[in-house]
């Protein structure tokens, strides 16, 4: 279904240039979901907007990336524009700020199956309903103005406007982080049984781990632009890394995390001034003397996993 | 510190429908407090949370700041806003997409003349962990992270050097890591400073790892309130058992049924009964659907607005 290909993501800035994404090579089954993790700034909405050809100009892309046997980074404009409303669609991070203020949120939703005539008036008035529904909002909801829904609202209309077209792949960024748990359970359900009965592939992106691994069914792991970890849901970390991320988050009635927030100690890398050696041995709690001098790329560390982590072996 | 009494915001809707988003709030934050603001998506929160700032009008009820009631007047609210500061919810809503993170920072000093601009913007942004602060000064919104972006508003409030934070969400777009250090610099920052901060969110873990207190809202109103040990370890009310089932460390989920909760049609009785457990399991009271409950008092005690909690 997916295929990426040594994909890297480098943005010139004028003072100097910002490698956001360092080769990631991933693939994503017809109805598979996979999650992509890794703390802010590794680069993770880089990867997704590269998929559909979705950065800045200043942003040079590098690798390849492959939807459906095809190249999509050497794709002519109107066959991306085509693969973009058809196959593929995407729920930016933060893109409840890009709902159109003026428009209700009943034609924002419809817009897309108007303009590509996949429905007529009322059988496009029937479809919202049905989405809005299907994201826990009632149909009274389809004339309300963007500013009188709240952020988890707005984020839902997202997640509708996505499923609008009927994709084959959906590739969310931060999907939930604005919805409470109650409607996040909502969401990831709906999100797994659109998995199951359609066969849609996902890619879902959060900060959360336990987020992803409530719905995917493989995990990634980046750190500074490249993969430290992928495998399966089902199973423990084994990267330094992944560790520290999935210790963040607390468990409520824990005593050892009652006023005490954990984090992950050092600052985050500057992808300008990347450490020599694993990008990460500043901060990894068991770094080796070696750490600071050789990088370690993805090896295979039991039967479907990869790590890169020179404690990480067979 | 800050105070709210019986505090009503309504919206008028679509169709003579009024949204009745805060619908009786009593509700302080004490010097040196941190009071977590939970409830599900679409429950007042954040309107409670600008209303408390003087960025919404209230249609009823009061707001005291040091136990002078908020005026609205231009000077008055700029007096106020030095002190009491907002971190909103999306980043991206609230940072200026023309603006540098430098300028973003500075907006505020500026607009209170505090000397020394360069050295406040720079502090402000390396306790908000943006460090070192002037690889960052030059550059849009656009050019940075989601998370790196929190942290510019972040930032921003803090350069005032506020006594009360009111912060939404204020982690919801941050990693895990980045999550702990921004908490940690909260109760640093109320340790040091005594900052007092209401935290709006609908993460219980956030409000385990850093409330003194906790306020859970459903429908506009306070329904349980009360010490953070108590309220997240031994919940009174069916409605903070239900949210505290989905957690993925809770043995048994609670599944609510009936419609999502919409502030143009609250409920006769108890705002919760259509969608209670309790009730739907035939262990309501009559009362619950017919009887409206008392508004839950500021105090700092626990605290339930339920027929059938004993305390
Ligand atoms: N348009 C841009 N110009 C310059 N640098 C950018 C641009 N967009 C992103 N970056 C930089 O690239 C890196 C990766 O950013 P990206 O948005 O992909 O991170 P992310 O993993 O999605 O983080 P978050 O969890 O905070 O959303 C960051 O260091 C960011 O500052
Ligand atoms: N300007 C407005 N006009 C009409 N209705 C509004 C307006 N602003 C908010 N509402 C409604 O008031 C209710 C409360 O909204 P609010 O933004 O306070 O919720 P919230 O608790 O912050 O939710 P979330 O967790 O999703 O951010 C919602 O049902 C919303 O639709
Ligand atoms: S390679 Fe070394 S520094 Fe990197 S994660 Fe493994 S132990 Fe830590
Ligand atoms: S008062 Fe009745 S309906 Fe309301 S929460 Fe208590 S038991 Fe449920
Ligand atoms: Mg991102
Ligand atoms: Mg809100």
């Amino acid at each position: 279904m997916l295929e990426l290909d040594e994909l890297s993501v480098t943005y010139r800035l004028d003072s100097a240039d910002v490698p956001a994404v360092r080769g990631v090579s991933l693939e994503l089954a017809a109805g598979e979901a996979l999650g992509l993790a890794g703390e802010s700034g590794s680069g993770k909405s880089s990867v997704a907007l590269a998929l559909l050809r979705l950065l800045p100009r200043s942003a040079v892309v590098g690798g390849r990336v492959m939807l459906d046997g095809e190249d999509v980074l050497a794709m002519k404009w109107g066959r991306l524009r085509a693969v973009r409303w058809s196959s593929a669609s995407i729920v930016f991070q933060g893109a409840q700020h890009g709902l159109n203020p003026v428009q209700r949120i009943g034609d924002q939703i419809a817009e897309p199956l108007l303009v590509h005539r996949q429905a007529s008036g009322t059988d496009a008035a029937a479809r919202v309903r049905e989405l809005l529904a299907q994201v826990g909002l009632p149909a009274w909801r389809a004339r309300s103005y963007p500013h009188e829904l709240s952020g988890g609202q707005r984020q839902r209309v997202m997640i509708a406007m996505a499923l609008a077209c009927g994709p084959q792949l959906i590739i969310a960024d931060e999907p939930t982080t604005a919805l409470d748990l109650m409607v996040q359970a909502q969401v990831l359900t709906l999100i797994r049984q659109l998995i199951a009965d359609h066969g849609i592939s996902l890619l879902m992106i959060s900060h959360d781990l336990s987020v992803l691994a409530d719905v995917c069914d493989r995990l990634a792991v980046m750190y500074a632009g490249r993969l430290v970890e992928v495998g399966p849901s089902s199973e423990e970390f084994r990267h330094p890394y992944s560790q520290a991320l999935a210790a963040a988050f607390p468990t409520v009635g824990d005593p050892a995390s009652r006023l005490a927030p954990r984090g992950l100690a050092g600052d985050p890398p500057d992808p300008q001034q990347l450490p020599g050696g694993c990008a990460f041995h500043p901060r990894c709690p068991v770094a080796l003397d070696s750490c600071a001098t050789s990088d370690v790329q993805l090896r295979a560390s039991g039967t479907d996993r990869t790590a890169a982590c020179v404690l990480v072996g067979e | 510190m800050l105070e709210a009494t019986d505090l009503r915001v309504e919206f008028p809707g679509r169709g003579g429908r009024r949204a009745r988003a805060v619908d009786g709030v009593n509700l302080s934050v004490g010097a040196g407090e941190i009071v977590a603001l939970v409830g599900e998506s679409g429950c007042g929160k954040t309107t409670l949370a600008r209303t408390l700032l003087g960025l919404e009008r209230p249609t009823s009820g009061r707001i005291a700041y040091d136990g002078t009631p908020l005026s609205y007047s231009g000077r008055a609210l700029r007096a106020f806003r030095r002190q009491v500061q907002l971190v909103l919810q999306d980043p991206m809503g609230s940072l200026n997409p023309r603006h540098t993170v430098y300028e973003a920072v500075a907006e505020g000093p500026r607009i209170h003349g505090l000397p020394d601009e360069e050295t406040v913007v720079s502090s402000a942004l390396a306790r908000a962990g943006l460090r070192p602060p002037e690889r960052f000064f030059q550059r849009f919104p656009h050019e940075l992270s989601g998370g790196q972006r929190q942290r510019v508003v972040i930032a921003g409030a803090l350069a005032l050097d506020p006594k009360v934070l009111i912060a939404d969400e204020p982690v919801a777009s941050l990693d895990a890591s980045v999550r702990g250090e921004i908490l940690s610099l909260l109760l640093r920052l109320r340790d040091d400073l005594g900052l007092s901060a209401l935290v709006v969110t609908h993460d219980l873990g956030l409000a385990w790892n850093i409330a003194d207190r906790v306020a859970v809202m459903y429908l506009g109103r306070i329904v349980e309130s009360g010490p953070t040990e108590e309220v997240l370890k031994n919940p009174q009310h069916p409605y903070t058992q239900a949210l505290l089932s989905v957690l993925p460390e809770s043995p048994e989920r609670i599944v609510l049924t009936g419609e999502p909760p919409d502030p143009t049609r609250i409920p006769a009785g108890c705002r919760f009964h259509p969608r209670c457990q309790l009730v739907a399991a035939g262990n309501g009271k009559p009362e619950c659907s017919t009887q409206p409950l008392q508004i839950l008092p500021a105090g700092t005690d626990s605290q339930v607005a339920c027929y059938l909690a004993t305390t």
